[in-house]
C-alpha cells in the first residue's frame, strides 16, 4: 500500500498498479473503514486505490494517512460477500443497436453472443467517473470489442454496453462510445433511493435476457 | 414564506450551497457553488449560515422580483448591478434585482436573508447541471421561495475581498503523477477554452507531455489538473467525473477554488506550484478573512 497526496484536500491510497481482484477487496473494505469519518468528504474507490478527500480546516494529511493506515490493516479479514444482483435486458434490435457489430468482431452469431453475456458473472470492481456508472469485470474474453470511433451524442439510460474488455451499464441517458447490445429496465440510479445508486463495490451482478426478447 | 419571481434567468442561473458530499464512491460529484467563497461571504453577510443555498449566475446573470422585502448580497464579480457588491442590501417588497452582465469574472451571486428554500436532493440544494440531480438552470417565470434558516444579523459590508483579474496566477501543488512532467506548465500561459463548464476548465497552450508510465483509472479530486493524450490540460470542475484515467501533473489548492469559479473564457491564467504546507496557510489565512465578516 502507498500512500500519497493528490492535493491539498486528498491522498491517494495505492493497493496495486494494475487490476487485480485482490487489490480491489482491499479497496472495498478501506472504502467502507473510512465511511462516516468525521472531515472525510468522499471517498473515490477505483480498481485498485481509494482517494480520500477531507476537509483540510478539519483533518491534516499526516492523521489521515495514519487513519488509512489503521483502518486498512484492520480491514483486512474476508468482507462480506458481494450481493448477487439479476440485471433483466432486452438484448438486440432498437435496444441493443450494435449487438450484430460486437457478433461480427467476435465470430459469433447474435444469439451466442447473447448466451455468453448472460451466463457470466460479473463484478462491480467500483461504480464511478459518472453518476452510478458500475465498472464491471468478468466480461467473456471473445466479447471483447473496441469502442465506437465516434461517439454517441446520447446513450438511453439503461442500455447495456460493451467497451473494450469492460461491461457497463449506462444509468443516466448520456454521450457514450460503448457497444450497445441490449437495455434494461431496471433503474440504477434513483435520488430518492437509500441508497440512490442499485450497485455497490463487490456486488456479483448476471444479466439475464427477458422473455420474448431473444430471437 | 416570500418569493422570489425569475424575470429573465440569464445564461447559466442556478440555486447552489457548497455541495453534496458522500456521494463519490456512487459515481456522484459534489456540484455546489463554483466560487465558494464568494457564496459563503454572501451567506455570512446577509446573517445566514455558509452553507445556505443561493443563486449563481454565470456571465450573463438573472432578473429576479422580490414578492416581500428582503435582505440579499451580490457577491463574487461585478454584474453590472447598480447595488454595492460585498454588501447586505435591504430590497422593498415589489423591489428588483438586475445582473446584466459580467465587468469583471464569470459568476456573481445572490445571497438572500433565510437562504433559498429548495428541497435537498441526497443532502444539498446544488444543482447538478450535468445530471438534472438536484434541478437544473434556473427558468423564465420561475419562482423560489426564501426560507427562514437566518442565524444571526446581518454583517457590515465586506472588505479586502477577492476580485478577479483576467489574467492571473492560480497556485496549484503537485499532482500524483507530477514526475511524469517536466516544467511546460509552470512556464507558459494558458487560455481558457469556450468549451468549459462546470464540469471541467478546458485550457488551450503549451502541450503537457507524460514522458511515460503507466496508470489505471483512479479517483481524481476538485482542482485536478489533467493531461489527456493531445496534451492540452483540464482542470477537474465542480462537476467533475469521479474517476479518472489520464495522468495529473497537478492541483488546484483549495485557496484557490474561489478562482476557478471566476474564470471566463479567454482569460489566461498561469500556475505557480507551492508546497502543501504554503497551501496551507493560505487556506487560513482566506478561512480568517471569512469569519471576520
Amino acid at each position: 500500500m502507498t500512500i500519497r497526496p493528490a492535493s491539498d484536500r486528498a491522498l491517494l491510497v495505492e493497493f496495486d498498479r494494475e487490476i487485480s481482484p485482490a487489490a480491489n477487496a482491499q479497496v472495498r473494505s478501506l472504502t467502507a473503514a473510512l465511511a462516516g469519518v468525521r472531515g472525510i468528504l468522499n471517498l473515490h474507490p477505483a480498481f485498485a486505490s481509494v482517494l480520500v478527500e477531507f476537509d483540510p480546516r478539519l483533518l491534516a494529511h499526516d492523521a489521515v494517512a495514519a487513519l488509512v493506515r489503521e483502518r486498512a490493516g484492520a480491514a483486512t479479514e474476508a468482507g462480506e460477500e458481494g450481493r448477487p444482483i439479476e440485471i433483466p435486458v432486452r438484448y438486440g434490435g432498437e435496444d441493443g443497436p450494435d449487438l450484430e457489430d460486437v457478433a461480427r468482431h467476435a465470430d459469433l452469431s447474435a444469439e451466442a453472443v447473447v448466451k455468453s453475456h448472460a451466463s457470466a458473472v460479473y463484478t462491480v470492481y467500483f461504480v464511478g467517473f459518472a453518476t452510478c456508472f458500475p465498472y464491471l469485470g468478468g466480461l467473456p474474453e471473445r466479447l471483447a470489442t473496441p469502442r465506437l470511433a465516434a461517439p454517441r451524442k446520447l446513450v438511453p439510460a439503461g442500455s447495456v454496453a460493451i467497451g473494450g474488455s469492460q461491461a457497463g451499464v449506462y444509468p443516466l441517458a448520456s454521450p457514450g462510445g460503448w457497444r450497445l447490445i441490449g437495455r434494461t429496465p431496471l433503474a440504477l440510479f434513483d435520488v430518492h433511493g437509500e441508497p440512490p445508486g442499485l450497485l455497490r463495490m463487490g456486488d456479483r451482478v448476471r444479466f439475464v435476457p427477458m422473455e420474448g426478447q431473444q430471437r | 414564506m416570500s418569493r422570489i419571481r425569475v424575470i429573465a434567468a440569464g445564461l447559466e442561473s442556478s440555486v447552489q450551497d457548497l455541495g453534496r458530499f458522500g456521494w463519490a464512491h456512487f459515481g456522484v460529484s459534489a456540484s455546489g457553488a463554483a466560487d465558494p467563497l464568494a457564496l459563503r461571504a454572501g451567506n455570512l453577510l446577509v446573517g445566514n449560515a455558509e452553507n445556505a443555498a443561493g443563486v449563481e449566475m454565470t456571465l450573463a446573470g438573472a432578473e429576479l422580483e422580490f414578492e416581500a422585502a428582503a435582505v440579499i448580497a451580490l457577491t463574487g464579480s461585478d454584474f453590472g448591478s447598480s447595488l454595492p457588491l460585498w454588501t447586505p442590501v435591504e430590497i422593498p417588497a415589489g423591489g428588483r434585482i438586475r445582473c446584466p452582465a459580467t465587468r469583471g469574472g464569470a459568476r456573481c451571486y445572490l445571497c438572500v436573508r433565510g437562504g433559498i428554500e429548495v428541497p435537498k436532493i441526497m443532502g444539498s440544494a446544488s444543482a447538478h447541471l450535468v445530471t438534472g440531480v438536484g434541478g437544473g438552470r434556473l427558468r423564465k417565470s420561475e419562482v423560489l421561495a426564501v426560507g427562514d434558516a437566518a442565524i444571526r444579523r446581518p454583517r457590515k459590508p465586506a472588505r479586502g475581498f477577492p476580485s478577479w483579474e483576467r489574467a492571473a496566477t492560480v497556485r496549484v501543488t503537485a499532482g500524483p503523477q507530477a514526475e511524469w512532467f517536466g516544467e511546460e506548465i509552470y512556464r507558459n500561459a494558458y487560455r481558457v477554452s469556450e468549451e468549459s463548464n462546470r464540469m471541467g476548465l478546458r485550457l488551450s497552450g503549451a502541450a503537457l507531455t507524460a514522458g511515460g508510465g503507466h496508470m489505471i483509472t483512479e479517483g481524481v479530486p476538485l482542482g485536478a489538473v489533467q493531461a489527456p493524450p493531445d496534451g492540452q490540460p483540464i482542470i477537474l470542475f465542480v462537476e467533475h467525473q469521479t474517476t479518472g484515467g489520464y495522468p495529473k501533473p497537478a492541483n488546484v489548492i483549495s485557496a484557490d477554488f474561489w478562482r476557478l469559479g471566476q474564470m471566463r473564457p479567454r482569460d489566461e491564467i498561469r500556475f505557480e506550484r507551492v508546497k502543501i504546507d504554503e497551501a496551507l496557510g493560505l487556506l487560513q489565512r482566506q478561512e480568517e478573512w471569512l469569519y471576520s465578516l
